[in-house]
């Protein structure tokens, strides 16, 4: 193949690659296909919703994010004006990210001092047991949890906000200007740190369990204790694992429809104080709105259905990336 | 049964290159007067017995350690020679199923009595483990103080203690420049003395050393070698090995077991010299002179 | 060497008198916290609990220091704490399954799966009517999406563990970034890429496919990791003896991984089971056991839990709490079935 006539000639290298077979062909591109699929769905998702939200999302550009008012104006014929009514759903987004993060940071730190006892304290018939049944909890449907935070857990926690509230309210977080502690983003945050205290409590003992057993082993070798032990080798090993498992867990909480539609008063303004019973999310906005939305509106809650989703992506991204990370590596 | 016929003296230096096993035990035995620099007392294991679930591993060894000697263990492999060493700090217990039975006395005190502080105990009974395991989160001079504060010890001058312990374990002049990086970005072998600098730090009167040269390289074996002779006449110092040449390179005293399918026992202990000179069991002649395992 | 055998012991395991340490300091700690209640303005159960945590701290932190030490010392407040994390995490577990078992016992009656609700309404006594109608259209819709989500999700998972082609990496990448797609995206894609422009009306098919796309991350993460775990010799063997790829896949991997892949499946199931929020938007809900997911709304569990519940009136909501327990009876089931199955699987 090569004329090369230089004096020193390496042998060309030989074709190692066996031709697949005409069945293993055909076997590849199907197996390729379905391998592709999600990036097809993920791909359709960001189409059509793009596609379905694009009038609404011109028409109000960067407002969409940065406004708080959903008014839909209809003329005299009874179609929607576009360019009179408005659609932002900051107060939506602001009151997803407050949920959210205030589930995150209840869960988090219960989670991880689960995780810790069911790794390195529980006898190993109770670590058996109590993984299945958090296996299980996990796989709880949210309108069970919306139910049970409704009626059972709402009472017990408007009571904690009360308290919270006499001893905290110079924290601008926990002031009150009205007292209406019923359905408050606070209520909705205790809920959605019970749903995702199964994932991040798995993600956790997941990784806490692969700490090295010779480095464990060493520190305990030189006189530690098992909390000496855990602060020098297990969290340095698992702390970026479980800020993962944090993030996995806040994806799910800023999606979650159901569950928070049951338990928090949706109001359209920013409200930055938890206790206070008004709020926002998204997804259960969308939920709320879609009832009784005319054509236009249904587009602008598409378009919000798109925000959702990126944001959702780019969270969860984050997260996997970091767990993948984490996995299988040394520090 | 008990390694107690300490000779006073022994013969004077030899230069002679030693020509078999043998010899180079009696080379070293001859620079070295067991029980010198003594405490008086050591670490004695009383008919010690180790299971895993059903199965037990091993079967009444007792053996005394003394202060100033290097023990070495010798067998082949799935004697019971590591659980042996594991019980005798307590690292045993970690084995989900494990038991044991017997008494280890450390200064006349059951280290397994009721009530009995265990991270004490390890603090007094240091350990090297066959694989180097520094923790890579930590730099050098925090991996030789780890010991410290995971124990929640006090000490007056860290900086000089850093320097004693990383000096005795022979690796001071390769690491004084770079305390503050990593222990990862060390070779193994000198990974592996930083781990012995770091039991150090927590002053044991025992070291345990599980293989420590079975991942390493000659060069570095040698070295590890050389701190262990170095050490030796501070502390009593228990080595695992497969390889006899370094038992006879480094120790004083010499345990031989065995398993024949069952539990490992002891076969034969005494000094390194007339273990591999003139053993009197028939087994531990035909295990060193190479004829199994 | 004496030849008086031991029996085995474990000297590290507590004694009985360690035991009966811990339960006094638990006792002295509860006889603080009774009398710091009773003397201080300090109230209810959650003062009672609080203040319980904190003494049994204070009482351990005590006792283990004249014992042994600080650093035993702070190591049994780690151990408070996580015991702590614990039971925090048990309580709402066992909670929210004693609430379904006591809300749900009174709805629960035979004719429930036999009767549908299309001549009563929810405000009826309990006793008629039923949700037959939701337990066949959820039936019917999970297992539309079980038959495109089984075939893509095994297929994906074939992709990453045996092709491992130019792609796997960012699909593995994007197959954990579906797993996280909030449902009621899933719902309102279906509905703009199907439901607008062509059917442009619910059905129990639209309903499968939402599911689906929640469905197929499942299936396919979890198929992935029981196929890694087939051992390489496995398919060296194969394409050793001359085997195809496909041939060495079909008849030796995959059969090798079937316990796996049937967990897999089941695990999906389980997933999708509860999903209520897509089902709200893209399949509707009828009264009446509808068995045409081509045609008219379908009614299904967690739709049948949903309505009851926004009804609000206390029969409505006595049948969405009854609804509640079929729906996570279903799920128990499922995951025994997916446990026994990996469990046996592991055996092997």
């Amino acid at each position: 193949m090569s004329e090369d006539k230089s004096p020193i000639t390496t042998p060309g290298k030989r074709e190692l690659t066996n031709k697949p077979r005409f069945s293993d062909k055909v076997f590849r591109g199907v197996a390729t296909a379905g391998g592709l699929s999600s990036l097809v769905i993920l791909g359709l998702i960001l189409i059509f919703l793009g596609y379905q939200g694009f009038q609404v999302l011109r028409s109000e550009g960067f407002g969409f994010i940065t406004g708080s008012n959903w008014q839909v104006i209809q003329d005299n014929a009874g179609n929607t004006d576009l360019s009179a009514s408005s659609f932002g759903i900051a107060a939506m987004l602001v009151g997803t990210l407050l949920c959210a993060a205030l589930a995150v940071s209840i869960a988090v730190p219960i989670s991880v001092l689960c995780a810790l006892y069911l790794t390195f304290y529980a006898p190993q018939f109770l670590k058996k047991i109590m993984v299945a049944i958090i296996d299980l909890m996990a796989a709880f449907p949210s309108i069970l949890f919306g139910m049970w935070g409704f009626f059972v857990l709402m009472p017990h926690v408007e009571y904690w906000a009360k308290l919270i509230h006499k001893y905290f309210s110079w924290i601008p977080l926990f002031k009150m200007e009205i007292s209406v502690f019923t359905r408050s983003p606070f209520v909705a945050g205790v809920v959605l740190a019970i749903m995702i205290i199964p994932i991040i409590t798995s993600v956790s003992r997941e990784i806490f369990s692969q700490t090295p057993l010779d480095r464990v082993q060493a520190a305990y070798a030189l006189g530690a204790t098992r909390w000496s032990m855990i602060r020098a080798v297990v969290i340095p090993y698992g702390k970026s694992g479980v800020v993962g498992g944090a993030m996995l867990g806040l994806g799910r909480a800023m999606g979650e429809t159901v569950a928070v539609y049951t338990v928090l008063n949706l109001v359209y303004q920013i409200n930055w104080h938890v206790l206070i019973g008004a709020g926002g999310n998204v997804a259960s906005m969308i939920l709320l709105k879609f009832g009784e939305a005319g054509p236009t509106e249904t587009r602008a809650l598409m378009a919000a259905g798109l925000v959702l989703f990126l944001l959702t992506l780019l969270v969860n991204s984050i997260a996997n990336t970091i767990v993948s990370r984490t996995g299988g590596k040394g520090r | 049964m008990n390694n107690s016929n300490q000779d006073g003296n022994d013969d004077m230096e030899t230069k002679a290159t030693p020509s078999s096993l043998s010899d180079v035990a009696n080379a070293n035995k001859a620079r070295k007067q067991p029980g010198s620099g003594a405490l008086g007392v050591g670490l004695e294991a009383r008919s010690i017995h180790a299971w895993f679930g059903d199965k037990l591993v091993i079967r009444d060894i007792s053996l005394d350690f003394w202060s100033g000697t290097v023990t070495a263990l010798i067998g082949p492999s799935g004697c019971g020679k590591s659980t042996f060493i594991r019980t005798l700090n307590r690292m045993h217990e970690f084995i989900p199923g494990a038991a044991m039975a017997g008494e280890v006395l450390l200064n006349g005190q059951d280290i397994y009595e009721q009530g009995t502080d265990v991270t004490k105990i390890r603090l007094k009974v240091g350990m090297v483990f066959q694989k180097p395991n520094p923790f890579p989160s930590m730099t050098i001079a925090d991996n030789v103080l780890a010991g410290l504060k995971l124990a929640q010890l006090k000490t007056q001058n860290k900086d000089d203690l850093l320097e004693e312990c990383l000096e005795r374990a022979g690796l001071w002049n390769e690491v004084k420049d770079r305390l503050s990086a990593y222990g990862g970005s060390l070779s193994g072998g000198q990974q592996q003395r930083l781990c012995i600098a770091r039991s150090l730090a927590v002053r044991p009167e025992v070291l345990l050393m599980d293989e420590p040269c079975s991942a390493l390289d000659p060069g570095s074996t040698l070295k590890i070698e050389e701190t262990i002779q170095h050490l030796s006449s501070t502390m009593t110092i228990i080595i695992v090995t497969h390889n006899m040449q370094q038992a006879a390179r480094v120790s004083d005293y010499t345990g031989f077991f065995l398993s024949d399918g069952g539990p490992g026992e002891l076969v034969e202990v005494g000094p390194t010299s007339e273990i591999f000179s003139r053993p009197k069991d028939i087994r531990t002649e035909n295990y060193v002179t190479g004829r199994f395992g | 060497m004496s030849n008086l055998t031991l029996k085995p012991t474990k000297p590290w395991k507590r004694t009985p008198k360690q035991q009966l340490l811990i339960a006094v300091n638990l006792l002295v700690a509860a006889a603080i916290s009774f009398v710091i209640v009773l003397v201080t303005p300090m109230k209810g159960k959650l003062a009672y609990l609080l203040l319980f945590f904190i003494s049994t701290i204070i009482v351990n932190f005590a006792e283990n220091y004249f014992k042994s030490g600080i650093a035993a010392a702070k190591d049994s407040i780690a151990t408070s704490f996580a015991t702590a994390g614990l039971i925090i995490v048990i309580v709402p577990i066992f909670s929210i399954l004693f609430t379904i078992f006591e809300r749900g016992r009174a709805g629960l009656n035979f004719g429930l799966f036999l009767h549908d609700m299309k001549s009563n309404g929810p405000n009826d006594p309990l006793g008629q009517g039923g949700l037959l109608h939701a337990l066949v259209g959820s039936g019917i819709m999970v297992g539309i999406a079980l038959l495109i989500s089984l075939p893509i999700g095994i297929l994906t998972a074939i992709y990453l563990t045996e092709i491992k082609g130019i792609f796997s990496r960012p699909i593995k990448f994007l197959v954990q970034a579906m797993s996280g797609v909030p449902s009621i995206v899933a719902g309102l894609f279906i509905l703009s890429a199907v439901v607008f422009p062509i059917t442009k009306s619910s059905s129990g098919l639209m309903g499968g496919l939402a599911l689906s796309i929640l469905m197929i991350p499942t299936i396919a993460r979890t198929s992935e990791e029981v196929l890694l775990l087939i051992p390489n010799d496995l398919r060296e063997a194969g394409i050793a003896l001359g085997g195809t790829q496909w041939r060495t896949i079909s008849l030796i991997v995959v059969p090798a991984a079937k316990s796996g892949l049937i967990t897999a499946t089941i695990l999906g199931l389980a997933r999708v089971a509860g999903e209520t929020a897509p089902l709200i938007l893209v399949s509707g809900g009828g009264d009446a056991v509808n068995p045409n997911p081509f045609h008219s709304p379908m009614g299904s569990l967690p739709f049948y839990i949903w309505k009851g519940f926004t009804f609000g009136t206390p029969e409505s909501i006595a049948r969405s709490w009854a609804g509640i327990f079929v729906l996570l009876s279903i799920i128990f089931l499922l995951f025994i079935a997916a446990r026994t199955l990996s469990g046996s699987g592991e055996k092997k």
